[in-house]
């Protein structure tokens, strides 16, 4: 579903910085892979690879048959919107819609209707365990129910493919155990396939395959 | 991550912990935020800039203004003024014989119209040889020169005038007496720094005879015999006066120019404040913003242990220094102003009170000062209200993403705006305060300054009624907009204070400008006007020439208008008396009534009608008796009623001619006003009336049309002056906009970089920007149209009137407005989106992760 093929990047003007060099991956349907390595490594440059956030100076990204780095902006952020769900360290809520609203965006933006969207929204919530949250600001949780909800809404619109960056760099052991669970639960039922980049042993662990990102590219365990 | 690292701090160079805090709070935000505190200080610096020049052009002119008067009086304690006509010239000897008189100077004071050209020479005839007892420093420095003065053709000239002129001694100077030219002599220049006006010395003597003032005088300059109580002999001369004939001291003279002028130069004073106020309307709301935005830097310093105080001492700075430099700039701009004002339009900045007053700028560092200071403090004003927001904010809170709309929510503000707009609603009620809108312009602040304080509840009640659209990109700007209301309301009152000062000055221009239009309608009922010279005293048709000007082949009827003056207090210049046929049963077929005309019984006296500037100078209501010194007498008259005069700023008494005649006995005639056969051709008319007057004459004719066009272009020039200072304080708003959107779309930065995550395009996020744009710049015209409204209404009928003593017919112009708020929807639309792409520009990734 997902194909890497010797992918290269680099970074800065005059004096570049090679972050990826050649990397391959293959991520089939189902699948739920961790990349794991030090960091400034390059793996959250892989995963904006992946979703179309940035382009690779050599190689392709395929996902589901379309190689992203040969689309413009406008067809890589519609690729985006329909096939890829994010999860980040930082949550990245929208402070000012609620709860709701922002499970709800990416419904909303691939033109759901919204009886239709309140209703899968609310399904999200409840599998989250969030459903009396709906009406609540952000601000208004802790870390680790923001980062439900950070969960409900990278996969509310069931994308191909989901990333999460360090998704419980910022919770506790206990809350990021039970994340993880949850990760992996809603990436079986809900995703195609989703590719983990962390740190974590534990978070790893979660996973169905390690890979491990380092200079010399990626490689199992 | 890094999130609560200072940015700042990795380039410190000074190692002093005080430095530190310095550059972190203060130094490095301002140059971090280069554009945005550019624009900070350019606002302060236009405001000061404006504060400064017309300051500075202001003061010149009554400088001067004040100087010419002293220069004029010499050592004299009194002088006493009569009006254009004089007074009989046995006053003189009359006067010189009192005892506490050491030394008297009889002259005549004209304002001379000068052949060939359309202005006019003040020429005063005195004696010269009194005038070494009272006015030395007037006389040429060889005593030959003195004496040649005694020729009857001689003039002398202050090097100004020759300047002006072009004329060198021996050259030949022609003026207009009647619409006959006379000539005299330049036989010499007065000494230098003796006046520095244009000004013509000739024996007073010569100026009776060849001005046709024979046996008049309306000046005489007295010394006080020393020890002599100079106020109480005033008032003794006074009673002994004949009535129109005033007894002044030379300072109340110099002083008139000052009075005259001071309601003006308060409205330019009070444009100035106005755009000082946008500019520091314009520092608090990036300040605001800016201080949101670095609020978890402002905690983290408080967590670290910087006091309170340290901190609101540091933000006040930044707002100081933000001043310092706007007023540094805008005391040079201002000044720089000031001289290409006073070369462009002179030193009464186009208003016309000081039309040939020579002035250079005189730079007073006391001002200078004054409007730098005030500079600063309202930058520091500005800066204030989110510094100690930012200051008292608890830090642990502060320190959670989200929670910039909470500190706003602690603005309470509600009370304190419709306290201020109620305030201002009241003051505008209020008499002027010692002749001037005092009241109408703190009404106009109190209610622009209530309008900012209620600006968030507004905001959050309209902005919570919007309904949900179903699009993506307009359902995230609503709800964007929904949840931070009071962010939004920073931007809107920006709008609104820029939109409602547009407002009102359209409001107060075009009503100015369609109610003069009307005037004009109304009191240029002929076809064609003629006149002997434009400016000037002197000019004049005899009833001869009056006649044959009847008589014209093509001519139906003439109406013929005499003008004189009228000195009814000494603290006020003279008022105008124009006689001109007045049907006594309905004098607002030539009068533009404002009062209900009184027709005046047989047994009350002869009615005259007041104008609304002489009416509020003197207190005057249509029914009221009036003592007015015509013809050399003081008789009582019936204010039969008052009416509009927009020509004559010191007030103007109209009364019918033949009444006029009767008393004076003067049949002659400043003005003819002329109608034609139906049949007549206009320029054959013209031509009849130039083969039928003295050919070297400088008299005008004009049509109807050429009068009104050259009252409109009089009309807009005087406003310019009002239409740069409008524009100016415009423009500062509109920065304040562009500001507020640009600081917001930055703060906004991590958001684009989710919803570029999420799928949202480009232009999605651009369609957003642009609809919360067009709603806050909807909402702002919205307002400002209701707040500018009543200050339209304010300038209109209360500042106008206190100021200038006049009424208008209000006239709201409806197209421009809408042009104009189209216009500020429009470019708050660009400019939301522009400050969008800015702030998208970078890698948005990296607006989300910084790190690799």
């Amino acid at each position: 579903m997902l194909s890497i093929r010797e992918v290269s990047k680099s970074y800065g003007g005059a004096r570049p910085r090679e972050v990826l060099r050649s990397v391959s991956l293959e991520v089939r349907r189902g699948e739920y892979v961790a990349i794991v390595g030090e960091s400034g490594v390059g793996k959250s440059t892989l995963l904006n690879l992946v979703a179309g956030l940035d382009a690779p100076d050599r190689g392709s990204v395929v996902l589901d048959g379309r190689d992203i780095a040969s689309l413009d902006d406008t067809a890589r952020t519609l690729l985006r919107r329909a096939n890829i769900g994010f999860v980040y360290q930082a949550f990245h809520l929208l402070p000012h819609l609620t709860v709701a609203q922002n499970v709800a965006l990416p419904l909303s933006l691939n033109g759901m209707d919204l009886a239709q969207a309140r209703a899968r929204v609310l399904e999200m919530l409840g599998v989250v365990g969030l459903a009396a949250a709906a009406g609540v600001y952000p601000r208004e949780l802790s870390g680790g129910e923001m980062q439900r909800v950070a969960i409900a809404r990278a996969l509310v619109h069931r994308p191909l493919l989901l990333l999460a960056d360090e998704p419980t760099g910022n919770l506790d052991a206990e809350t990021s155990k039970q994340m993880l669970a949850l990760l992996r639960e809603q990436v079986k039922r809900e995703s195609g396939a989703g590719i983990l980049v962390t740190h974590s042993a534990l978070a790893a662990a979660s996973t169905d395959r390690v890979l491990t990102l380092s200079a010399d590219g990626l490689r199992p365990g | 991550m890094g999130a609560h690292l200072i940015p700042h701090a990795s380039r410190l160079t000074f190692s002093g912990d005080r430095f530190l805090l310095l550059n972190a709070l203060v130094l490095a935000p301002l140059r971090e935020n280069a554009g945005r505190t550019a624009l900070a200080v350019l606002a302060i610096a236009l405001g000061v800039a404006l504060g400064v020049a017309v300051h500075l052009v202001n003061s010149s002119a009554l400088n001067e203004f004040e100087l010419a008067a002293r220069h004029l009086a010499g050592e004299a304690d009194l002088v006493v003024r009569g009006p254009r006509a004089g007074f009989d010239e046995s006053w003189y000897p009359r006067l010189s014989r009192l005892p506490q008189v050491e030394a008297a100077n009889p002259a005549l004071d004209l304002e001379v119209p000068l052949a060939g050209r359309p202005d006019s020479l003040r020429i005063l005839g005195f004696d010269p040889l009194r005038a070494a007892q009272v006015q030395p420093s007037l006389l040429p420095e060889r005593s030959s020169m003195t004496l040649e003065l005694f020729d009857a053709e001689a003039i002398l000239l202050s090097p100004s005038a020759a300047d002006w002129l072009r004329l060198k001694p021996g050259d030949r100077l022609d003026v207009l007496v009647g619409t006959r030219t006379i000539a005299f002599k330049v036989a010499g220049l007065l000494p230098q720094g003796a006046y520095r006006q244009r000004l013509g010395v000739v024996d007073v003597a010569t100026a009776q005879w060849r001005l046709a003032q024979l046996g008049r005088l309306n000046r005489v300059d007295l010394r006080v015999k020393p020890g002599t109580d100079v106020a109480g002999f005033r008032r003794e001369l006074q009673a002994l006066l004949p009535a129109g004939v005033q007894a002044m001291t030379p300072e109340i003279e110099g002083e008139r120019g000052a009075h005259l002028t001071r309601a003006y130069r308060l409205n330019l004073d009070m444009l100035a404040l106005i755009a000082l106020f946008t500019g520091a309307f314009l520092v608090f709301s990036s300040q605001v913003l800016a201080l949101l935005r670095r609020r978890t830097q402002l905690a983290l310093l408080r967590a670290l242990g910087v006091t309170r105080r340290a901190l609101l001492a540091h933000l006040l700075a930044e707002g100081a220094v933000i001043g310092v430099i706007g007023a540094i700039l805008g005391t040079l701009l201002g000044y720089a102003l000031a001289r290409y004002a006073l070369a462009l339009v002179g030193a009464d900045l186009g208003a016309g009170y000081f039309r040939s007053v020579v002035a250079g700028l005189e730079v007073e560092p006391g001002t200078l000062a004054f409007f730098a200071a005030l500079g600063v403090l309202f930058a520091l004003l500005g800066a204030a209200a989110p510094a100690w927001e930012a200051a008292r904010r608890a830090p642990a809170p502060a320190l959670r993403a989200g929670d910039e709309e909470e500190s706003l929510r602690k603005l309470h503000t509600l009370w304190w705006g419709t306290a201020s707009i109620a305030a201002g609603l009241l003051l505008a009620l209020a008499p002027a305060v010692d002749g001037l809108p005092v009241a109408g312009y703190v009404a106009i602040g109190l209610i622009l300054l209530g309008s900012v304080l209620v600006m968030p509840h507004l905001v959050e009640r309209c902005l919570g009624r919007l309904p949900s659209p179903g699009r993506a990109s307009l359902a995230l700007a609503v709800a964007q907009l929904k949840a931070t209301p009071r962010q939004a309301a920073i931007s809107v009152a920006a709008i609104v204070i820029s939109f409602s000062l547009m407002v009102s000055m359209l409001i107060m221009v075009s009503s100015f400008r369609t109610s003069l239009e009307s005037w004009l309608e109304r009191t240029l009922p002929a076809d064609l006007y003629l006149r002997p010279a434009r400016f000037g005293e002197t000019a004049f048709f005899t009833p001869d020439e009056q006649s044959r000007i009847a008589a014209t082949p093509g001519i139906e009827r003439a109406e013929f208008i005499r003008t004189q003056t009228l000195m009814l207090a000494a603290e006020r210049p003279p008022v105008t008396l124009l006689a001109r046929p007045v049907d006594v049963s309905d004098p607002g077929k030539v009068l533009p009534l404002t009062s209900r005309p009184y027709t005046p019984r047989p047994d009350e006296p002869p009615p005259v009608w007041v104008s609304e500037v002489a009416a509020d100078f003197y207190g005057l209501r249509a029914g009221e008796r009036v003592q007015l010194p015509i013809g050399g007498a003081a008789r009582p008259y019936t204010v039969a009623g008052i009416w509009r005069d927009y020509a004559r700023q010191n007030g103007a008494i109209a009364m019918d001619r033949e009444l006029y005649v009767e008393l004076t006995g003067d049949r002659l005639a400043n003005d003819a006003a002329l109608w034609l056969r139906r049949d007549a051709s206009l320029t054959e008319v013209q031509q009849a009336l130039r083969g039928r007057l003295p050919a070297a004459a400088g008299f005008e004719i004009a049509t109807t049309r050429d009068l009104r066009e050259i009252s409109l272009r009089t009309f807009d020039r005087t406003f310019a002056i009002t239409y740069a200072l409008e524009i100016a304080a415009v423009l500062i708003g509109l920065f304040g906009v562009s500001v507020s959107f640009s600081a917001q779309a930055l703060a906004r930065r991590r958001e684009f970089g989710v919803l570029r995550h999420v799928g949202m395009t480009r232009r999605e996020i651009g369609t957003m920007l642009g609809c919360e744009g067009a709603v806050v710049a909807a909402l702002g015209c919205a307002v400002g149209l209701a707040t500018g409204w009543p200050v339209g209404l304010i300038l209109t009928h209360v500042v106008n009137r206190q100021s200038f003593h006049w009424s208008m017919e209000l006239s709201l112009p409806w197209l421009p407005l809408a042009g104009l708020a189209l216009l500020i929807i429009a470019a708050a639309v660009a400019t939301a989106v522009w400050s969008g792409r800015a702030a998208m520009g970078e890698d948005v990734v990296r607006a989300v992760r910084e790190d690799w």
